[in-house]
């Protein structure tokens, strides 16, 4: 029965869509707490350099020697930024407005010049094909795995891993960067670290959604949960409904209207952000106006009096 | 004759003047957007218009660039507006709402563009080059309109000059002088959103962010006046846009939009090391000079405090050279037993004193 629940289409596409929800935006939440969100941006774009010359030495365009690959073209890109930034001739955000275009079209230059006849196009790197994930599959214990969903199953599980193993480290680091430094939990290199988990996933989710979307799943259902919540356990948790719940809806409107899933599905993050933004118990703009009137309307308690 | 043959080919020549008109419009509001602290503006209207883009297509069922100038502007605008919204009025921080705006509006541009494809419209080809340019296919009367929108971009900055200045240096000021600030950070930000439109067709919608900043990382090296750095800013922006398209041509097969944007990053890096004053380049060769006087001094400071130390002074690796040094240009003499130590000649004498004199002088 499994089986069958696997060939059929619509569940491998809403399941690998819900995975790079869940596994990209345990990171984006550490970028939205820390105002780093742009690296997601930085970062997606420039690994289709590291995917070139990881595949102009190896050949393989995908697998785990690509995650290592696009880690590590991850770690490049913020430390050319810092570097950048270190000079004090550019500010932080310039830097990355510098670094990941270099990197992007150092990235389409190869491809121009060696990749005639291998099919990473540019158009595939920015846009994913979510809808083939299942065409491409892995037989595991007899069952027919989509592989894309195999691959950020895996990522899904690195990212928790090594969150729940840093769980104390990464929550002070982020939010108290300086006494997590007195305290000796190096918040540098666990954010590097977090930072090579980020392009890692990226190039996971690169099949399937693409560069540009996958700062739509890393940022956007963690910057709604942070609308929504005040509690970093929390924020995970929010973070993955939203991206489960925009998985399924995406794919049913797109499948409906017949457009991109990938898509379709990231425009759904959108649409619960803007729900967080107007109805949060506690943030949302819609409340805060009730309660504004409610204040107002409500008689002012005269002090009392000495 | 090679370059006579590419100089009078129809193409290059359009691709060349597209190119510069680029450079000419995203220099100098690229320079605004940077001062501003909104240097990734630029990625985020880029990506914006996209959906805009495919919107004017829907409508009006033809790649006329007047339709497309328009609804690239209207959800340019859209996204700016949202990103304002997200900062003021949430929690969220501007990173995150400039992230959240860029990949939604991108994220609609694409579910509107497999709309497209799915209607299988004959003329919509060229709507895909919208996301890595497509300078090859350049029309004259492209040309007329993208000069036109930087003619009237470049005169709309040079009536608003001073209060654009002013906003961008001291918006609190402007504001207390009753300045419509608001409506002036709207125009800039408009203006912004017009360079994308000319740059989608050369560079595409993912390297305009770097059109943007390039040209204007480069020239805040060369010049502190804002008006200098506008002018550097545009040549910049033209000079790596015309050679960026020139790379191009000759190799036949590079992409347009990745040379200039490359051409633009090297006029960076180079800016970086040599523009006088800034230069990280000269601030090495003087922070050098620096530590070798303060290394002189230290030295006669030391040799004329405790002579009889400097007699059996053991040269250290880090003050060999300037101990050679001092004693080529006649300040120290090798010491009179032995071959280790030093002592100070009358000049060195002389020179040490004053060195004392400084030192001392300093330190009361």
């Amino acid at each position: 029965m499994i089986a069958e629940l696997l060939t059929n289409t619509a569940l491998p596409i809403i399941l690998v869509g819900a995975m790079v929800g869940i596994a990209s935006s345990a990171v984006g939440t550490f970028l939205v707490l820390r105002g780093n969100s742009m690296l997601s941006d930085a970062i997606s774009h420039s690994i289709v350099f590291g995917i070139v010359i990881v595949w102009l030495l190896t050949q393989q365009q995908s697998g785990p020697i690509q995650l290592v690959g696009a880690a590590f073209t991850g770690l490049l890109t913020v430390l050319l930024t810092e570097a950048l930034a270190n000079t004090k001739r550019v500010k932080q955000d310039a830097a990355i407005g510098l670094v990941f275009p270099a990197l992007f079209s150092i990235g389409v230059l190869l491809l121009n010049v060696y990749a005639h006849d291998v099919h990473i196009d540019t158009h595939t790197v920015l846009l994913g094909e979510i809808g083939f994930v299942w065409l491409d599959t892995i037989d595991l214990w007899g069952l027919p795995v989509p592989q894309a969903l195999l691959s950020m199953s895996v990522m899904t599980l690195l990212n928790y891993g090594f969150i729940g193993l840093f769980y104390k480290e990464l929550k002070l680091a982020t939010f108290d960067p300086a006494l997590a430094k007195t305290f000796g939990f190096m918040p540098t290199i666990l954010f590097y670290g977090l930072l090579m988990l980020t392009s890692s996933t990226a190039v996971a989710a690169f099949d399937a959604v693409g560069a540009v979307l996958f700062i739509a799943f890393a940022i956007v259902p963690a910057s709604a949960a942070y609308l929504l919540t005040d509690r970093l356990w929390m924020m995970f948790i929010i973070g993955a409904l939203i991206s489960i719940a925009s998985s399924i809806s995406g794919y049913y409107l797109a499948v409906h209207l017949n457009v991109s899933i990938g898509g379709m599905m990231a425009v759904m993050t959108g649409v619960f952000l803007i729900l967080a933004f107007l109805f949060g118990p506690r943030y949302g703009l819609a409340t805060q106006l009730l309660k504004r009137r409610r204040d107002r309307q409500a008689p002012v308690e005269p002090p009392p009096s000495v | 004759m090679q370059w006579l043959d590419l100089l009078s080919d129809y193409t290059f020549q359009n691709v060349v003047i597209g190119a510069s008109l680029l450079g000419l419009i995203s220099g100098p509001l690229g320079c605004f957007a940077m001062l501003r602290r909104q240097s990734l503006l630029g990625d985020a209207l880029s990506h914006a218009a996209l959906p805009g883009v495919c919107l004017s297509f829907i409508i009006t069922g033809s790649r006329d660039i007047g339709g497309i100038i328009i609804g690239a502007l209207a959800t340019g605008s859209l996204a700016a507006l949202t990103m304002l919204l997200l900062t003021r009025h949430s929690r969220l921080k501007t990173d995150a709402a400039i992230g959240t705006c860029l990949s939604i509006f991108f994220a609609s541009g694409i579910v509107l563009l497999t709309y497209i494809q799915g209607t299988n419209n004959a003329s919509q080809g060229g709507l895909e080059a919208f996301l890595f340019g497509q300078a090859a296919a350049t029309l004259r009367s492209d040309l007329w309109i993208m000069g036109a929108i930087t003619l009237v971009t470049l005169v709309l900055l040079s009536v608003f000059w001073k209060q654009a200045k002013l906003v961008t240096f001291d918006a609190e000021y402007a504001r207390t002088l009753g300045m419509p600030t608001t409506a002036i950070e709207a125009v800039l930000t408009a203006m912004v959103a017009l360079a994308v439109v000319v740059g989608l067709q050369m560079v595409g919608v993912i390297l305009m962010a770097a059109m943007i900043v390039a040209p204007a990382a480069a020239a805040r090296q060369w010049s502190s006046h804002l008006g200098s750095m506008l002018v550097i800013a545009a040549g910049v922006g033209i000079v790596s846009g015309v050679s960026g398209a020139t790379i191009s041509t000759l190799s036949r097969g590079l992409a347009t939009g990745p040379l200039i944007i490359l051409t633009a990053t090297a006029i960076v890096l180079v800016s970086l090391a040599l523009a006088p004053g800034r230069g990280l380049l000269w601030g090495a060769i003087k922070h050098y000079r620096q530590k070798e006087a303060l290394r002189r001094q230290q030295l006669l400071y030391a040799f004329y405090k405790h002579p009889r130390a400097a007699q059996r002074y053991r040269t250290t690796f880090g003050s060999r050279r300037m101990l050679g040094k001092l004693n080529r240009q006649g300040y120290l003499t090798r010491a009179a037993d032995g071959d280790l130590g030093w002592t100070l000649t009358t000049q060195g004498q002389a020179a040490a004193k004053q060195v004392v004199a400084t030192f001392e002088g300093v330190a009361s």
